[in-house]
């Protein structure tokens, strides 16, 4: 039943966003149709950053109480996390090309995602290296930890690093238009379901996992 | 205090095994100075584009000259099994992490130290000014306190030295940007009040990770 309302409030939301974002909302000026990547770049950096917060939490859970449940939730909010913040580089990547000619850019924002991506690719590294289980689980839950406490230090530093060089972005001075801001607002909205919508079907999977694991060890 | 000097022991038992063997310090600081020389074959123009990549290099191969020694402080452990010996002595687990990265701070101290004179030779650059050697006693700290934990959890994988970089270099980037930019700002004679920021930086950083790694060490290192 929770499984169909959020299934359910995830599609009608993002059905919205979608008639939002190609419909309702005027081009932009300077950058035109192009500038739509937008409403799916900034949802993509929020749930990348959303994911890897409750990796943090779960991570510090699972250390305090040893409980599997709390490592279920950091493995399966990473592996929603990584994907989401491919996702967002690669967003990132079509959206530079029109605009400023190149496929990469190192701005800020994009250099602190991939130093991102590169802290949770450590987080799954460390897991399939481990040697048993519950050492893979304890120690992807350290690099979890120490990964999203370096996430202020690493914008800081991106940011500070730019500073030096004029910025490459320039967004519409004067604050934002309210049809973007409703359009962009929905936009995040639809994919934060969305994103509990697929955390729920990666806990569900691995519980089923866990299940079938201990199944196993009777059956043998 | 008695913590401090319980950990002050077992640094300097690191420090004594190293001065017995000298394996670490002489094989770290040869790879130093052969990527310095594969930079310049890398680089290969005038001084002025030579002065505009020098941070970079230097610290490039400080990075990785750091993750080879740092990989070292574990490996010995885990081989003898002297790590499980460490566990049973009368010290809290937070200990040994102070102690290893003392040693490990040192090592990496010295061979930086040694490596700089040699890096303002092949370079013509004045890296013995007083901001440089903060910049990388600072930085230094910042790339032991996370590289004794990194290593501590490298070494209880099957893959053991190879994740060492694969966890520590993405971590310590934000150190190395704000080192290279500092070190860049320090070489065209800047003064503190510019250096600052980044400063500034790399000291939340070190402050930030050395309470961090004290306390998940116990959760790495526990069987």
């Amino acid at each position: 039943m929770k499984s169909k309302i959020l299934l359910g409030m995830s599609l009608v939301l993002m059905i919205v966003s979608l008639y939002l974002v190609f419909i309702y909302v005027p081009t932009e000026e300077s950058m035109g149709i192009v500038q739509r990547i937008f409403y799916l770049m900034v949802p993509m950096g929020w749930l990348t950053l959303l994911a890897f917060l409750v990796v943090f939490i779960s991570s510090i859970l699972y250390l305090a109480q040893k409980e599997s449940r709390w490592d279920i939730l950091a493995y399966s909010s990473a592996e929603v996390g990584f994907v989401f913040t491919t996702l967002a580089i690669i967003t990132g990547s079509i959206w530079a090309k029109p605009i400023w000619e190149v496929w990469w850019t190192w701005d800020p924002r994009l250099t602190a995602t991939l130093v991102l991506w590169f802290i949770y690719a450590a987080y799954f590294v460390v897991r399939s290296f481990a040697a048993e289980e519950s050492q893979g689980a304890r120690l992807a839950a350290v690099v979890g930890i120490i990964g999203f406490v370096d996430i202020p230090i690493i914008a800081m530093a991106t940011t500070l690093w730019k500073g030096l060089h004029p910025p490459l972005i320039i967004f519409q001075e004067g604050g934002i238009a309210p049809e973007m801001l409703l359009t962009l607002l929905v936009s995040i909205a639809a994919f934060t379901v969305f994103y509990f919508v697929l955390l729920r079907q990666q806990v569900l999977m691995k519980n089923d996992e866990s299940k079938l694991r201990i199944l196993k060890t009777y059956d043998s | 205090m008695r913590c401090l000097r319980k950990a002050i022991t077992i640094a300097w038992k690191d420090v004594l095994s190293e001065m017995r063997t000298k394996e670490t310090i002489s094989s770290v600081l040869v790879f130093t100075l052969l990527v310095i020389v594969t930079f310049n074959f890398a680089f290969n123009t005038g001084q002025e584009v030579m002065n505009l990549v020098a941070p970079g290099i230097l610290w490039v191969t400080f990075a990785f000259a750091g993750v080879l020694s740092l990989n070292r402080a574990f490996i010995l452990e885990k081989e003898e099994n002297c790590l499980e010996g460490l566990m049973v002595c009368p010290v809290s687990r937070e200990t040994i992490y102070v102690g290893k990265m003392l040693g490990s701070l040192l090592f990496m101290l010295v061979i930086e130290a040694i490596a700089l004179p040699i890096f303002a030779l092949l370079f013509n650059l004045a890296v013995l000014s007083l901001q440089l050697m903060v910049i990388t006693f600072l930085t230094t700290i910042g790339f032991a306190a996370v590289g004794t934990l990194f290593s501590a959890l490298a070494v209880n994988t099957r893959a053991r030295e190879m994740i060492l970089p694969i966890l520590f270099l993405p971590i310590v980037a934000p150190i190395i940007i704000s080192a290279v930019s500092a070190s860049g700002l320090a070489l065209s004679g800047e003064d503190w009040g510019g250096l600052a920021s980044s400063l500034g930086i790399i000291v939340a950083f070190d402050v930030i990770f050395l309470v961090m790694s004290y306390l998940v060490f116990t959760f790495v290192i526990e069987e």
